[in-house]
């Protein structure tokens, strides 16, 4: 028990916590904006899955990192785009649209891996390359909060951009405010002439360019190869994040924070010969208890808004 | 076509109205819509060579029964549908509507029954939504706020342009929906029932809204089925039957009976001949029954009554004061917690909806969309969906289609439902029909007990009339029948016992309704008097 004690307080912790949620916060992000155009997106585990991989592929072509980085964003749009067109254009179900999407991704981008490296498991073989890392100026400087914040990879740092981009997108812009109309009234939206498919198209859009971004980090930034099916349900925890969230900007990054511990809680416990097989049910775990909790405490919140109400009525 | 309206409009001449001053400003037509004719793909002929004519300035209703075409007329004028034959002319000239926004553009304006507002949002951003004030892609959120008081001042509707919609009463939602028409420049404002959803204060209000307007030089239209409405405060009425124009009229120069019977017909039977009850043993009993919904409220307040055999017991009361949470009680579909229901002899408390059912209990349920259909299966699949299970609907473990198919024929006669055929969606149907497929259903089961709430709400004259009959034929065949209604006509005509619900309970019993006043039991329902316990226990009568 200790040692655990230890281990949460200390700054490498706090310092995991960051690195570990960067990818889900991208994710999340792009859950959120379509959650709001009232699509569910539930592909974003398959495009980050190809972003991951094309971003490996791109940056040992091209020997820049960057390029690898445009490579993965690139392949995340694309990949919305077939999703979009095909749910919304065609209207498909979305669901299985994204369920499509993501076996889809699972398979293909192991046989991708195997033509371009001759690997099935991991592209160790490709002379990929990884983002930087940022050491920051003066707040780097500080002890304790310089150790945990500073020294990240550049993606992680961009990952908080994406949190307040979507924050001025949803709350600030009239693009944001047509989103959120098509979501909770697409009747409404309509009959003033603001076209749904065009706002859930535009939101799937923003969200394949956030996938993208997490699917670079996971190959680029969080470990330095691509191996399969290595986002590992991050995608999916996203989405959970989002609910956690009631749908707000700040809601979802705490949320997504508190994923993001449980995960970094089961990479420590496991370096102390904890049964791995319980560690690494602790993000899930968190998961289910987190939707249970929420789901408890909006039940509770709306039969208090009633009671008020009755009252008021009274 | 077109000669009669000017034949009319000599009628409307000055000369002949009292009301000249408000004639003169009326005298300029702003919108005409002349043979206008709509068949829908499934080949149902909505609209037949339909001419309608609005003036500048007036309150003008449109009835009809439900099914009479007036919804498909105002979508076509909207842009919602579009005609295969007939003109539009709105301020003169001949238009081309494609679509609501076109119609927005021109300055025709609709507030539909569901409302078109986004409930999280603020009403200033409902307001502009569509049409943002922006800077660089940003919304300018004081512009807004500034536009949407702008609006509500000119026409002195009142309303906070910070409030979230989704805190706002339902009246306020109806006047968003009005300001952000205004706001888009509408001179033609159509209203779909607007007092349907409305308390009778918000009524008076959107009246009074509704005045302020026509004296701005707004036109009206205001569809709706409340003959006294349209009395109280439209200049002309347009009556629809049948997917044509019947009949344009001053709405001063036709009495209610005229207008009913121009919607219908043939002269509604107002008064149904009604022999007096033979109560036999008492069927449904309800005892000491008290009610606490979720959120702690208490609904309904120590209730005693029974309803006998062969008798109507009528439930009066203002909506909401518990008389639907008493009839979800009574069948099942709300767990009974305090008191006791008995149905012929036996205690309900733990028996599901089917072995309620079984007893013999019949129940049209005021909700017809969610709990009376199935919306999108058939005719003949909603009729059987109380019996399915039954040995003679059923072939081994199969369905029985020919005899499904035989008994949905016989009661599609029987209750003359309007529909192409016995597999036509049910939501395809008018209101009136769909609630014959209900009642036929409920009805045919030969009931014992019949819970009827609201079994006529919404739905044209004609079919009210043949629910009407349906329920004393049943009467007369001895089963135990509770009527709920808030509608005061029904109520009286029907019953032969009243009860009154305020605030959850009994506030009165009236052993024979032909010897109660009206306006007493108006008193009961609005909370002025309340019987004391003595003369409400007669509502109990034992075996």
């Amino acid at each position: 028990m200790k040692q655990i004690v230890n281990i949460i307080f200390s700054t490498q912790f706090f310092y995991s916590i960051l690195r570990i949620s960067t990818p889900i916060m991208f994710a999340s992000m792009g859950a959120l904006i379509t959650s709001r155009a009232g699509v569910i997106n539930i592909g974003l585990e398959g495009i980050m899955l190809f972003a991951a991989l094309s971003g490996v592929i791109f940056s040992a072509v091209t020997g820049s990192a960057w390029m690898g980085f445009l490579g993965a964003v690139a392949t995340g749009v694309l990949i919305a785009i077939l999703m979009s067109y095909v749910a919304l254009i065609l209207k498909s179900h979305i669901t299985l649209t994204g369920i499509a999407i993501n076996m889809f991704a699972s398979g293909s981008t192991v046989f991708i891996l195997y033509l371009v490296t001759g690997d099935k498991g991991i592209s160790s073989s490709l002379a990929s390359k990884v983002m930087p890392t940022v050491a920051l100026p003066l707040i780097g400087k500080i002890p304790v909060v310089g150790e945990i914040l500073s020294g990240h990879n550049i993606l992680t740092y961009l990952s908080f951009l994406a949190v307040l981009f979507t924050y001025i997108l949803l709350n600030k812009t009239v693009i944001g405010l047509r989103i959120r109309a098509v979501g909770e009234n697409e009747q409404a939206a309509l009959s003033v002439g603001a076209k749904p498919v065009k706002y859930q198209f535009i939101a799937m859009l923003i969200s394949g360019v956030l996938a993208g971004m997490g699917g670079a980090y996971m190959s680029m930034g969080y470990v330095s190869w691509f191996s399969r099916d290595m986002v590992a349900g991050r995608g999916f925890i996203a989405l959970a994040a989002q609910q956690l969230g009631q749908g707000t900007t700040l809601g979802t990054m705490c949320a997504t924070f508190v994923f993001g511990m449980a995960d970094a809680l089961a990479n420590n416990l496991q370096a102390l010969q904890m049964p791995s097989e319980f560690v690494q049910s602790i993000p899930y775990l968190t998961t289910i208890i987190g939707l249970v909790v929420f789901s408890i405490a909006k039940q509770r919140k709306e039969l208090k808004r009633i009671r008020e109400n009755n009252q008021k009525a009274v | 076509m077109y000669s009669r309206y000017m034949g009319l409009s000599d009628i409307d001449s000055p000369m002949l109205n009292r009301r000249s001053d408000k004639e003169i400003a009326m005298a300029e037509t702003i919108l005409s819509m002349e043979n206008i004719t709509k068949i829908y793909p499934n080949g149902f002929i909505a609209n037949k060579n339909v001419n309608f004519e609005l003036r500048k300035g007036e309150i003008h209703a449109l009835a009809g029964e439900n099914g009479a075409g007036k919804s498909t007329l105002m979508k076509v004028l909207f842009g919602e549908e579009q005609c295969e034959e007939g003109k539009i002319f709105f301020k003169g000239k001949e238009v081309k509507i494609d679509n609501p926004l076109c119609a927005i553009k021109m300055g025709i304006g609709m507030v539909h029954q569901h409302f078109m507002l986004v409930p999280s949002m603020t009403v200033a951003e409902n307001m502009v939504l569509g049409l943002e004030p922006e800077k660089a892609g940003f919304l300018n959120k004081e512009e807004a706020v500034k536009r949407t008081i702008e609006v509500s001042e000119k026409y002195g509707l009142e309303i906070d342009p910070h409030a979230k919609v989704k805190d706002l009463s339902v009246g306020l939602k109806q006047r968003v929906e009005i300001l952000k028409a205004l706001l888009r420049g509408a001179d033609v404002l159509i209203l779909d029932e607007p007092t349907a959803v409305l308390t009778p204060q918000e009524t008076v209000e959107i009246f009074e809204e509704l005045k302020r307007l026509r004296e701005l030089g707004h036109t009206v239209v205001f569809i709706s089925h409340k003959l006294n409405e349209i009395k109280e405060i439209c200049d002309r009425i347009t009556i629809m039957r049948d997917g044509r124009t019947i009949d344009v009229k001053m709405v001063e120069e036709v009495s209610e009976q005229e207008i009913s019977r121009l919607m219908i017909g043939r002269d509604v039977q107002l008064k149904t001949d009604k022999t007096p009850a033979k109560p036999g043993q008492t069927f449904l009993s309800v005892k000491n029954l008290s009610y606490t919904d979720a959120a702690g409220q208490q609904i309904l307040k120590d209730i005693n009554m029974t309803v006998r055999k062969g008798e109507i017991l009528g439930i009066a009361g203002i909506e909401g004061n518990g008389q639907n949470e008493l009839s979800e009680l009574v069948t099942g579909m709300r767990k009974l917690r305090t008191g006791q229901i008995r149905i012929g002899g036996e205690d309900i408390s733990r028996k599901s909806v089917r072995e309620i059912r079984e007893l013999g209990v019949s129940h049209i349920s005021q909700d017809r969309m969610t709990y009376g259909v199935v919306s999108d299966a058939g005719v003949a699949d909603n009729i059987i969906a109380d019996r399915y299970y039954r040995k003679e609907f059923k072939k081994g473990i199969l369905l029985n289609k020919k005899k499904i198919c035989e008994k949905t024929d016989q009661l599609i006669l029987e209750y003359s439902v309007k529909c192409d055929n016995r597999e036509q969606p049910v939501r395809m149907l008018s209101g009136g029909n769909m609630q014959k497929v209900v009642v036929a259903r409920e009805f045919s089961s030969d009931p014992k007990l019949v819970i009827a709430n609201q079994p006529t709400r919404g739905i044209d004259v004609g079919a009210a009339e043949l629910v009407h009959r349906k329920l004393l034929e049943l009467r007369d065949r001895e089963a135990a029948i509770l009527l709920i209604s808030a509608d005061l006509t029904e109520i009286i005509h029907l019953s032969d016992s009243i009860i009154v619900l305020h605030g959850g309970a009994i506030a009165a019993y009236f052993e024979d309704v032909k010897q109660m006043d009206p306006v007493e039991l108006g008193e009961y329902m609005l909370g002025i008097k309340k019987m004391t316990r003595e003369q409400i226990g007669g509502a109990v009568h034992e075996q």
